[in-house]
C-alpha cells in the first residue's frame, strides 16, 4: 500500500528539524530554541495565515515574540504559533499522483454545465 | 543513470524557474542554487543586523522625541528583517547557530556600508535617504525572486522599508532648510555616504562572474550595475529638493543615453572595506560578538525554565 501522507515538516521547512525526541528544549545553549511555525489572523473573519517563522524557548515566548516581529504595524488580531516539528504535510515529489483523483473530475465545476442563456440568476 | 536522473532534475528545474514558478523549500533544486541561496541570503540576513549599529549610535542623541521614536521603530525594523531572513535562509537547510558563527568568525560578509561611522545627526538622514533607498532598490526585484521563502521575506521588508527612506530624507530636508550650520552638516553627510551607497550594489558586471548564473536561476532580476543606474538616476534628481550636491564632478545628464553620466568608483576602497579595513569593521563585529556572549544566559535562562514548566506540567498529568 502506497502512504501519501508521510512526516513531513511544514512545507517550509527541511527534514533536519524533524528531530526524533520530542523534549522541544534545546539542551545545550549552542543548539537553537525550537522552531515555531507562526499564523495570523489579520481581522475578524478572516483564516490564521502562515507568516512565517521564528525560534522561541517555549510557546508563550513565540506567541510574544511573534507580535513583535509579525504584528509590528497591525497586522493581526490573532496569533497562533505551532512548534514546527508538529506539522505533518503532503511530499511536493507525490503530487502528481496525489493531487491526480481531482484532474479528471470537470463535473464538480458550475462551468461543466452547459444552460441556456435566457435562464437567470444561477 | 544517476547523472541522467540529475540531469533530467535539473531541466525540470528550469523548467519551472522559466515559467515563472517558485521554488518552494521541499523540491528538488540543485546543489548551486541551494549555496548561492544560502550565501545571498544570510549575508543579506548580516547585513540586517550589523546595520542596526551604525543607527543605534544615535537613538540616545536624537534631537527630538519623535526623532528617536522614529530611530527606535527604524532600527526595531531592521531587527525584524534579519530574523524574516534567517528564516528564509533555514528553510535551506542551515541552523541558525551556523549562520550566526559564520558572521562571528568572520566566514559570513555583510554588507561593507555598515563599516562606516555615524558622526553626525545628518548621518541618520543620509542613511535613510541613501543607505534604505540603495537597499530598496535592490530588494524590490527580489520580490519575485524564484525562491519562494525568500520572495514572501522580501515583500514583508519591502513594505517596512520604504518608511526609512521617508523618514531619512525628512531629517536632511529639515537640516537643508536651516542654518548655515544645519546646511554644511546635511552636505558633508551626503558627500561621505554617497559614493559607499553607490557601492552597495557590489562589483561592476564585469567582476561578478555568478551574475549570470544567479539571473539564468532569477535569484537575480537586474546586473549590480543596472540597479546602480537606476539608484544614480533616482539621487540626482532627488539631491535637488535638497538643494545640495552629490559629491560627483562627473555626474551629467546623458541625453543619449537617457541616463546620468557618473565617474569612476573607488574599487580598491571597496574591496578594502570588504576585506575588513574599514573604518569600523573591528568595532561592528566585536559589538556584534559581546551582545551574542552577553545574552548567553538570558538564553540559557529561558530554555532551563521552559525545561522546567515542561516538567510541572507532566508532574501535574501524572
Ligand atoms: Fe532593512
Ligand atoms: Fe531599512
Amino acid at each position: 500500500m502506497k502512504t501519501y501522507l508521510t512526516k513531513q515538516f511544514y512545507g517550509d521547512y527541511g527534514d533536519r528539524e524533524s528531530v526524533k525526541e520530542s523534549s522541544g528544549i534545546a539542551a545545550d545553549s549552542a543548539r537553537d530554541w525550537p522552531l515555531w511555525e507562526v499564523f495570523v489572523r489579520s481581522k475578524m473573519g478572516l483564516d490564521h495565515k502562515h507568516v512565517g517563522s521564528l525560534h522561541a524557548a517555549d510557546a508563550r515566548m513565540a506567541i510574544e515574540n511573534a507580535r513583535d516581529v509579525y504584528t509590528r504595524r497591525q497586522e493581526g488580531i490573532s496569533i497562533w504559533v505551532v512548534e514546527s516539528r508538529h506539522i505533518h504535510a503532503s511530499n511536493p515529489d507525490d503530487a502528481a499522483s496525489f493531487y491526480d483523483p481531482a484532474d479528471d473530475k470537470v463535473y464538480r465545476h458550475p462551468t461543466f454545465y452547459e444552460l441556456p442563456d435566457e435562464l437567470k440568476a444561477m | 543513470m544517476e547523472k541522467n536522473g540529475t540531469i533530467q532534475l535539473e531541466t525540470i528545474f528550469q523548467d519551472r524557474i522559466d515559467q515563472e514558478i517558485r521554488i518552494e523549500p521541499k523540491d528538488w533544486m540543485p546543489d548551486k542554487y541551494r549555496q548561492t541561496l544560502i550565501r545571498q541570503i544570510s549575508q543579506h540576513a548580516h547585513s540586517e543586523i550589523v546595520g542596526m549599529l551604525p543607527e543605534g549610535n544615535w537613538i540616545t542623541r536624537a534631537p527630538s522625541l519623535k526623532r528617536k521614536a522614529t530611530l527606535i521603530a527604524k532600527v526595531q525594523d531592521e531587527a525584524g528583517h534579519g530574523l524574516y531572513l534567517y528564516s528564509a535562509a533555514e528553510t535551506l537547510g542551515i541552523s541558525r547557530a551556523e549562520m550566526i558563527n559564520q558572521l562571528h568568525s568572520g566566514k559570513a560578509k555583510y554588507s561593507s556600508i555598515f563599516n562606516y561611522p555615524t558622526l553626525t545627526w545628518a548621518d541618520i538622514g543620509a542613511i535613510g535617504w541613501l543607505v534604505d533607498g540603495a537597499a530598496i532598490m535592490n530588494q524590490v526585484p527580489l520580490c519575485r525572486t524564484s525562491y519562494g521563502p525568500y520572495a514572501r521575506a522580501m515583500v514583508r521588508i519591502c513594505k517596512e522599508e520604504s518608511f526609512h527612506q521617508r523618514q531619512g530624507f525628512e531629517i536632511l530636508l529639515t537640516l537643508s532648510r536651516g542654518t548655515d550650520a544645519q546646511k554644511a552638516m546635511c552636505q558633508d553627510a551626503i558627500n561621505r555616504w554617497w559614493w559607499p551607497s553607490v557601492m552597495m550594489f557590489g562589483p561592476s558586471d564585469e567582476a561578478s562572474p555568478h551574475t549570470a548564473q544567479s539571473m539564468r536561476w532569477k535569484i537575480k532580476r537586474f546586473t549590480n550595475d543596472e540597479l546602480r543606474q537606476k539608484f544614480v538616476d533616482i539621487c540626482a534628481e532627488q539631491v535637488k529638493i535638497l538643494e545640495m550636491h552629490l559629491p560627483d564632478p562627473d555626474l551629467k545628464w546623458n541625453e543619449k543615453r537617457g541616463h546620468y553620466d557618473f565617474g569612476p568608483i573607488n574599487w580598491d576602497e571597496f574591496w578594502q572595506v570588504i576585506g575588513g579595513n574599514g573604518p569600523c569593521n573591528k568595532e561592528r563585529l566585536a559589538a556584534r560578538i559581546k551582545a551574542h556572549e552577553d545574552g548567553a544566559w538570558v538564553r540559557e535562562a529561558a530554555s532551563a525554565f521552559a525545561a522546567k514548566q515542561q516538567q510541572k506540567q507532566k508532574a501535574a498529568v501524572a
